[in-house]
Formats: structure tokens, sequence, C-alpha cells
């Protein structure tokens, strides 16, 4: 057996409020699968999009104190379940190749970085490091029978020089996870569309007719629920669904999880560890009925 | 010696930024010059007039041009020589414009350049001699390669010029590209109507040897002289005894193959004829998916066939066919739209491309002639019409406009309202490029009479809405976004250079550009020559062209050909290579990287030695700079002449 | 509408440091409208963003700077992922929201104090405080409803911490803060 994956880990500030599960549940799979995540000491803000509406060296700034961090661990690597801390991360990386941006990052900083670290996604690294075909063989409960849109929200892979990851159009990361993990993984049309980002404070307006539109797709296309990668899309889709649904007039019950959340189910990992209690509309029910569909045609299976 | 120095104005455009007249002045004193002088335009007549009437009155007998570069005017000025009664290599070029005027501003700098550049063109002319061209014989046939409508042309006036022509098409039937399309803009003229006799022409006339299923494997000799070698493809059929009556296609039980011909619309059977009027009218197996080649079992076809043609154990034959000059007419192919994510990446159905929905609407199509969704049958109501679909887009490295997409765009949507009555078009375009003999008008009554549409923006995303697909662009008209629900999306994709055609290009040793397109000789004056003597261009090899365009290069390019062989014999160029025999210790290092095989190894009194093919050899110079000996040397552009030039550059 | 003087309109100055500051070069926009198509934000514009590119393109800097769109623009990168010509459109878009900023203009002013709320609660405590960001931004606003709905959920389900997380190197930040004003200001 080669060596344990290990990464730094760069878990993001919504991992501590409102993405508490998604942090969970990346931490339980992880460590279910063998990867080793070392959380990067005393990690900061990467400044998200309200620094990069300001300056984009302070931006930068903000990110590289965290790359200064973990080219202090010794690691070449920090990894990220956030595609918004990612997104930060990868610019200020891709700006500081070029040596005078840098210098100038660099004069806002006590530390200096010397952009020596490449950030990826845990999404990234669980499909390229890990791999599809040995996540299928730890699979213990297949969730045979339950119809899933992925969504990947719009960073997570663009713009593609700068992300260089997966098709910037029609990803499929999370789709192929899923197909692994056994789930009737449905085409979603929308997967890199905007839900509405950050806009739920200041003009929630935008992001019910957004999400709205997220939420109205995933049911076009049959799916029990929406899978997420980015925690401001899972808030947006979930803690917001009842604002949603009365601006538009919908009557959405549509569960988002974190992919990490059904790939702990699948590996078996008890509930309370992926902080399934923590979604706001619960899949308790979905769940429970694929779960009837999955022995109902298994039962059909056997009986032809 | 006694040398004329020629400086050229070019009007303006050398002495905007060189004082011509200082630069004679110099030259005067220049070792060799007897007389120098600058000209307003030592191109035009009285130019010319000058340089002939200097080297008579002053007893000229070397002339020295300064002015544009030698591509442009070499031969003029070696005909003006020649007039004047001296032999025309006594000429040389400095090139004071495309190497000076043109690329710098600075007066002073420029007329100093152009000055050493004179200096070097006359310590070259001082070791110049007389060099006379041997005349050979040619055979009179031409290769055309490609059977779309611009080879189709080719061929054909070729032919009645009384050429024999040697006809090379990559697939079983000539026609191309034009064959697939239903009406042609803006006449709306049935395609294969005004195509088809064309074809036939092609097959009875007694002069074209037509070889279908068949490429080009190599291309040796040179202009006058080429040997083609020919790879004909198995195709499995005995095509002697094939009488093109279709039986096989009948019983064939393998109705998975791909069809080419219907640009994947629909599968077809593995032995096929692609569509009625092909020509050749003769069956071919398609390997990849017929039963008996792919398990062995079946033999269906063998056994129906009433002339007993099936040939199972057919292998590929390559034949070579001796000609004296190529016209390459190989067209173009589509732009590969699964490209475009943001429009299906090819995962939607009812998106196609503007080719299939020619195939839609075509009668002899795969539904008839009736417009049906591919998904599912149904007729559609709105269809929506996507321009520049890998044209004009740098991020897919097709920054070209295709030229054609707007006009057959307008005519696809005439015909959509002709064919379905209560259907509405809508065209999202950058701008309508329709600057052909009515073709502006053909545009407008797309809009005008038929209702279609336009939009002015791109698409930014398609995507499936239930069953239908909801498309969402711009009106930048309007300054809006704008979505509209469709049944049925058609892709106005681009023009590319056809697969293969960078690798054809090298065989017939002619230069193409970035995206494959082949090159011609200048891009005004010589649009269907080559830079390689005796190869010449037909139709979208060059670059997109539409069907009248291709038609008219076709014929241009035939009557190329028939001027290069109404000579009796063709003149080879002298500045060829020789070998110094007593120098040469045959090693044989020259022959191998000749590229045109012009250098063959031969026994003198027992000794190896190199010998040069005057007529094969281009005057490429590789075999000089090969040899270790220095035993090879290129007349006109002799080592002593390079280093004389040197020399004078070094000291000035 | 007013008819415009293209001359006295053009300020080289604002298309010159548009381009420097973005690194685009806008003459390569031909205004096919892609981005427009492809913003989800279009409809709560003032300006769709192809109008934007032609501002600069023309020189017309207060009709830009002054532009709500600005303020909407939620960097999802759909329209640099699809411009034909290669252009970082967002990057355009986000350095000429710094110049709004620097030139004092914030039409939708919800969204600067959100974002302006945003930083001064990671530059007090190193990392975001949620609760405390959304009570800032009341105070700021006087928005006293904002997801009131949604807090106590948030606080059921263990989703909003009561208390700010301050990280060790919290003067760090703070200092790169600073230095930020300081240069920006000389």
């Amino acid at each position: 057996m080669s060596q344990a994956l290990t990464y730094a880990y760069y878990p993001g500030c919504s991992g501590l409020g409102t993405s508490r599960e998604y942090d969970l549940s990346t931490r339980a799979v992880c460590e279910a699968l063998g990867i080793v995540l070392a959380d990067v000491p005393d990690w900061s803000c990467c400044g998200s999009t309200p620094a990069h509406t300001v300056d984009h060296v302070l931006s930068a700034a903000l990110a590289a104190r965290n790359l200064a961090k973990v080219e202090a661990m010794g690691r070449d690597t920090v990894v990220t379940p956030c595609p918004s801390c990612l997104t930060n991360l990868r610019t200020a990386s891709h700006r500081m190749a070029d040596d005078s941006f840098r210098e100038r990052t660099n004069a806002l900083l006590d530390a200096p970085c010397q952009n020596a670290v490449t950030a990826k996604s845990v999404l990234q690294i669980v499909v390229e490091d890990y791999g599809i075909e040995r996540l299928s063989r730890k699979v213990v409960r297949p969730l045979a029978g339950l119809r899933v849109a992925a969504y990947y929200g719009c960073i997570m892979n663009r713009p593609p020089e700068v992300m260089a990851f997966d098709d910037h159009e029609n990803p499929m990361a999370m789709d192929d996870i899923l197909s692994a993990l056994g789930a009737d993984v449905r085409p979603f049309p929308l997967k890199v569309e905007c839900c509405g980002a950050s806009y739920g404070v200041a003009r929630r307006d935008i992001v019910a007719r957004l999400s709205g539109r997220l939420l109205d797709a995933a049911a076009d296309v049959g799916a029990d629920m929406v899978v997420a990668a980015c925690p401001l899309c899972q808030m947006n889709l979930d803690l917001r669904q009842e604002q949603i649904n009365s601006a538009n007039r919908t009557s959405h019950r549509m569960p988002v999880l974190y992919y990490t959340q059904l790939m702990g189910l699948a590996l078996g990992i008890p509930e309370e560890r992926l902080g399934l209690d923590k979604l706001c509309v619960s899949p308790r029910k979905v769940l429970r009925a694929a779960a009837g569909r999955a022995e109902a045609a298994k039962a059909q299976g056997s009986g032809a | 010696m006694r040398i004329g120095v020629f400086v050229c104005h070019c009007g303006s455009n050398i002495e905007g930024t060189v004082d011509t007249t200082s630069v004679a002045a110099m030259a005067k004193g220049y070792p060799d010059v007897a007389y120098a002088t600058d000209v307003m335009y030592s191109c035009s007549e009285p130019g010319q007039e000058a340089i002939v009437k200097a080297v008579r009155e002053k007893g000229l007998d070397g002339v020295v041009v300064a002015s544009c570069s030698p591509r442009m005017h070499e031969t003029t000025f070696r005909r003006a020589v020649e007039r004047a009664g001296l032999n025309r290599y006594m000429l040389e070029m400095a090139n004071i414009r495309e190497h000076v005027s043109w690329i710098g501003k600075n007066r002073e700098a420029n007329t100093n350049k152009a000055a050493e550049l004179v200096l070097l063109a006359v310590e070259k002319l001082r070791r110049n001699k007389a060099l006379f061209p041997k005349s050979f014989d040619i055979t009179r046939r031409v290769l055309v390669i490609g059977g779309g409508v611009a080879g189709i042309q080719a061929a054909l006036d070729c032919a009645d010029g009384g050429l024999d022509v040697v006809l090379v098409e990559k697939t079983s039937t000539i026609g191309g590209k034009m064959a697939k399309l239903d009406k042609t803009f803006p006449t709306v003229d049935c395609s294969s109507c005004i195509l088809g006799p064309k074809m036939v022409d092609v097959a009875q006339h007694e002069k074209i040897a037509l070889h279908a299923c068949a490429e080009i494997e190599s291309v040796s000799g040179y202009v006058g002289n080429f040997e083609v070698a020919i790879r004909k493809k198995a195709t499995y059929v005995d095509w002697s005894l094939c009488t093109g009556c279709g039986l096989c296609m009948e019983k064939c039980p393998s109705k998975k193959s791909h069809d080419a011909f219907n640009e994947g619309v629909g599968p077809t059977t593995a032995i096929n004829i692609p569509f009625p009027q092909a020509i050749p009218k003769k069956a071919v197996i398609d390997a990849k998916s017929c039963r008996q080649f792919l398990t062995g079992k079946c033999g269906v076809c063998a056994k129906v066939c009433p002339s007993g043609a099936i040939r199972y154990e057919m292998a590929d034959e390559v034949i070579t066919e001796k000609v004296g000059a190529i016209v390459a007419a190989t067209g173009f192919d589509l732009f590969d739209h699964t490209r475009y994510g943001e429009y299906g990446g090819g995962r939607y159905p009812d998106v196609i491309t503007s080719l299939q929905y020619e195939r839609l609407l075509s009668a002899s199509g795969p539904t008839g002639g009736h417009v049906r969704r591919p998904s599912d049958g149904r007729e559609p109501k709105t269809v929506v019409f996507v321009q520049c679909v890998g044209s004009r887009d740098k991020s897919v490295d097709r920054p070209y406009c295709s030229g054609f997409c707007c006009m057959y765009t307008a005519k696809q949507a005439i015909l959509t309202r002709d064919h379905i009555p209560d259907s509405q078009s809508y065209v999202f375009y950058m701008d309508i490029r329709a600057p052909g003999k009515l073709y502006d008008e053909f545009t407008r009554r797309a809009m005008e009479e038929y209702g279609a549409r336009y939009v002015r923006g791109r698409v930014s995303m398609i995507y499936p809405k239930g069953d239908r697909l909801l498309v969402r662009g711009a009106d930048t008209l309007m300054g809006e976004q704008v979505e509209v629900e469709a049944d049925l999306v058609v892709l106005a994709v681009g023009a590319q250079a056809a697969v293969g055609s960078s690798e054809l290009a090298e065989k017939l040793r002619i230069s193409y550009d970035k995206y494959g397109f082949f090159m011609e000789s200048h891009p005004k004056l010589r649009p269907v020559e080559t830079n390689t003597a005796g190869v010449y261009l037909a139709g979208a090899c060059q670059g997109p062209k539409d069907i009248p365009s291709s038609v008219g290069q076709g014929s241009a390019a035939a009557s190329k050909v028939l001027g290069l062989f109404a000579k009796q014999k063709l003149e080879s160029d002298p500045q060829i290579s020789q070998v110094d025999q007593r120098r040469c210790v045959g090693c044989g290092k020259c022959a191998l990287t000749c590229p045109f095989g012009a250098v063959k190894m031969v026994d003198v009194r027992g000794e190896p030695k190199a010998e040069v093919v005057e007529t094969v050899c281009q005057g490429c110079g590789i075999c000089v700079v090969t040899c270790p000996q220095g035993a090879v040397q290129l007349d006109h552009f002799t080592d002593n002449q390079i280093l004389a030039e040197v020399n004078a550059l070094c000291q000035s | 509408m007013e008819t415009i003087d293209m001359q006295a309109a053009f300020d080289p100055e604002f298309v010159a440091r548009v381009q420097a500051e973005s690194g685009q070069n806008l003459a390569l926009c031909y205004q096919c409208g892609n981005c427009t198509a492809g913003c989800p934000y279009t409809f709560a514009y003032d300006i769709p963003v192809s109008q934007m590119m032609r501002l600069v393109q023309m020189g017309r800097r207060e009709k830009a700077l002054r532009a709500r769109s600005l303020w909407l623009c939620a960097s999802c990168e759909s329209c640099t992922t699809r411009c034909p010509n290669d252009i970082d459109v967002a990057r355009v878009m986000d350095v000429m929201r710094h110049m709004a900023r620097r030139a004092g203009y914030a039409p939708e002013k919800a969204v600067k104090s959100f974002w302006d709320c945003f930083l001064d609660s990671m530059r007090k405590h190193g990392r975001v405080y949620e609760l405390g960001l959304v009570a800032d931004y009341v105070a700021r606003t006087g928005r006293f409803w904002t997801d009131a709905d949604l807090g106590p959920r948030m606080l059921l389900k263990g989703k909003l911490s009561l208390k700010p997380h301050d990280i060790q190197g919290k003067d760090e930040v703070r200092r790169i803060f600073e230095r930020f004003a300081a240069r920006s200001g000389s």
C-alpha cells in the first residue's frame, strides 16, 4: 500500500457556522477513505467576494497569508471544500505568477508568500488522487433508487484557465462520484448556473429568482434532491427555500445535501457525524422513498 | 564589369522613408558600378525602358534594381535585361521596400541600410555568370484531387480542353458537400438537379479516369513530370462487376453503420451506396460495422449479389499515375460543434448542425424531406438558428469568418417556412455578411417575405426544458437578454480545413496556413496558383468558399493547366546544384537529404560519385550545406557569392 | 434622449486605466452580446454587461462608473468563460467596481454595506463572524428585519455561532488592511 494521501486543509469560515455539516462530513469521509487532512494552523478568512470587489492586491494578500502558512507546514498542496475559498486561493496564485503583482501582494503581508502551493478542492482530490474506482469499492450502503441532480455552482470550474479542473460547461466529477455511490444521477442542465451567490442578505429578490430557477430545473429532471459542493449554493437553496417558494409561489420541498454527506451515507458513516440534522429541508423522506424503490426493484429483479 | 544601379521610389512606398537619391549617389562609389540613378517606378513601362536604354547606351553588363521583394518583380526585371541583350541572370535585386522602408521610420537609418543592401547586391552580381535553362518534355495529363464541385469543374474543363484527367476522390462518390445540400442560395434551385448532370458528365467523359475511395499516397517529380502514387482503398466489392442495383443494401442485416452522407442523422447499412445519384454508383462495405468482418459470420450480401461482386478478402491497392500538373480541390470540413459545451456539446439530439438540417430538408434525405426532430420525430414549429458556431471565435481558434453561413442560414429559414407554413424561425447573428450578387436581397427576403425573426446577438447557452430547448441569447440592439423556447436548434457551423489537409500539402510541397488551408501564390493576383510550379488550387481547400466561387476557381485552375500545357516544352530553372566530382567522396549524404530525389549516386571509374538530375533539382540548397567536402555548389548562390556579400557587410 | 458628443464624452485616461488595471484589451470586444446573454444578473442590471464594455470602448467614464450593474455582478465568470474573444469580462467589471468605489459611487448601498461589514468582521477577528456581520449590517442599513426568519432556525441547527472565532494572528490580518489603506491613501 502506498503512503496515505495527506493534504493541508483549509476549512473556510462558513465551515464554522453556516456550513458546519460540510466541514463535518468532509472530515468524516476523508477519515473513512484514509485521506489525512492537516488543518492549516491559525488560518484566516480568504477575503471571499467582498475583498476582490475592493482591490485585487488586497484580495490576493488575504489569500496569500494562508498560502504562506501552508508553505510553512512544508506542504505543496492545500485542499478546501469551499469553491469560493478555492477561487480566491487559486486566483491569488495565478496572479502572483507575475513578479510585480507578487511583490505588491507581499508588501501587505508580515511573512511573504513564495507562491509555491497549489490549492485544490476536496472534490478534485477525491476524483483525481483517490479515484472513483477505488471509491466504488468502499461503498457499503449503495444509494440505489436515489434520484439526484448534481449542482456544481458557478465558480468550481470557471474560469477554466484558473480553475483547471473538469469540464467548465458540463462538469462530471460529482456525477461520477454519485454514480459510483449507486445513485441515479439525472442530467441536470444548470450545473454551472449561478444561484445568486452572496446577495441573499442584501438582494433577496435576486436569490429568489436565480435559486428558484435551479430548484425548478432539478424538479423538472425528476431529482429527489440537489447535491451541492458550495456552502453559498447550499445555503441559498436549502436555508432560503421557503423565502424562494414564497417569492415565486412554488412549493418545493427539495433537500439540498453536500456531496460529502451522501458519500458518508454510502460509506456507512453514522448520520450524526455527517450533520444531516443541520439541513433545513430534511432528506429523510426522500432517502426512505429511495430505499423503498430500490427494495422493490430488487424484488422485481429476483422475481423475474 | 560595368554595373548599373536603379533605386526605385515605388511612389512614396520607398521614397517616404528612404533617401533614394543618396542611395544612388553612394552606389556610384561601389566597385564596378558604372551608372546609378533613382527612378519613380522602375517596374512601369518607362521605368523598364530606362533600364534597357541605360544598358545599351552605357554598355552595362549587369543590373541591380533596388526596389521591392524579388517575389514581386524579379521576373519583370529579368525580362527587361534580356530585352536589353543581357543574360537574364545578370540581374540582382535589393529588397529595400519589405526589408527597409515598410519596417522602419528612421529615414537616415533606412537610407544607410538600403545603401548596404545595394552594396551586397553589387558584390553578388560581380560574381554572377550567365545561366541557360534547359527545355524538357511534359506529360500532358492532369491530376485533380477531390471530387467536390470545384474538382468536378476543374476536371471537366481540363477534359473538354483535350487533356487526360485523373480524378481522385476520398469517399465512394463524387459530389462533395454540394451533393448533400437541399437547395442553393440565392436562387433556391435544387442542388442535386444542378450538380447531378455535371457528375454524370464526369462519369461519361472519355478523358476522365475517376478513382473513388482513393487517396494520394505520395507525389514525386516536378512540373510537367509528376509521378503520383494513389492508394485505392479496399471497398470489398469488385466495382467492375457491381451494377449498383442496391439489392445488397436491402438485405444487409447490419443496419447500424454510421451514415456519413446523411451526416449521421440516421444509421445506414454496412454495405452501402450513399445516395441514388452517386457517381460511381457502386457499393462499399464499411468493415467497422459489417457482421462478416466483426464476427466472421454473415455473408448475406455475397449470397444475394446477382453479379457476384462481393470480395471480403480485398486489400488496398497502390497504383501510380504520371501527370504534368496537379489541381488540389480537397474542400473543407465542418467545425466540430461539440466543442461548445454551452450549446450542449452534442448531448441534446435536437441541437443539430446546418448540414444535418440540409439532410432533413432534402427529399432524398433520411426523412424524405419532411422536417422532423431527431429526438421524437415531431415536426418542429419553432426553429432557432445560431450563427457563427466556430466562426469569428478566437476562443476556439477560429477567428475567421466562414463566409457562407449567413447565406445558407437565410436559405434554411426560408425553406423552413416553405416546409412548415405555421413555423417560426429565429436567427441569432452578429453581422450579416452577404456581399455577393443578389445575396443581400436574399437575406432581406428571409426577413421581409418569410418572416424570419433576426436577433442581433450571440447565444450564450442552450439547455433542455421539458421536451423543448431553451435558447438564451442577447438582443444587443435592444440591450436585452432574451430567451426563446425552441423545438429544434440549428447550429450554423463554420468551415475548417479538411482533415488531412496539412499532410496532403506536405506531399504536394505546397504551403498551408495555421488553420490548414492551402496558401495561394498571391492573395490577389495568383489566387489559384501555389508557389510549387505545376500545382494549382481550386475551391475551399484554400479558404471557405461558396459554390459560385468554388466553380469559378475550378475553371480558373483548369485554364492555368491548359495554359501550362499549351507550351511544347517547359524550361527548367538553371539555378541548380552542381557537383564537383573531383572533390566528391561519394558519401551519399546529399542523395539522402535531397527532398526531391534529384541527386543520384553514379559509378565513375569504380568510385561512387553524386550527380544532380538537372530537371528534377529545385535549387533549394540543402545538399550544398550537407556536403562535408564543399563539393556541391548552387549556381547563382555559390559560396563565393554569399561570402562576398558577408564580407561587404562586415567591412562596410 | 440626449445626443452624445462622442469626442467630448471620450475620456482617454479612463479607457487606459481600465485596460491597464484589468490587463484586457477592450478593442477586442466586437459587441456580440454573449456576456449579456449568459449573465444571470442581466435582469437586475440597469446597464447590461455588453453595454458596460461598450461604455469603456467609448470612454464614457461617468455613465460606466455610476452603473448599478457594477454592484450586482457576482463574478460568476460566465461572461469570461464564454467570451469568444477571450476577454476577462468579469475582471473588467471588478476593476470598474474598484474605480467606482474610489470615486465614492455606490448606487446599490445595501450590497456595498454587506461587503463592508464582511471585511470589517474579518479585519476584527481574522475570520468572518457571521452573527456579528449581520448585526453590523442591520445597524448600518437599518434593515431590522433582514433574515429575521432565518436566525432562530440557524441557531437551533447549531449553524450560527454566538461567539466570534478570533484567530491568534488577527493582528496580521488587521495589518494587511492597514497597509492596504496606507498604500491607497498615498
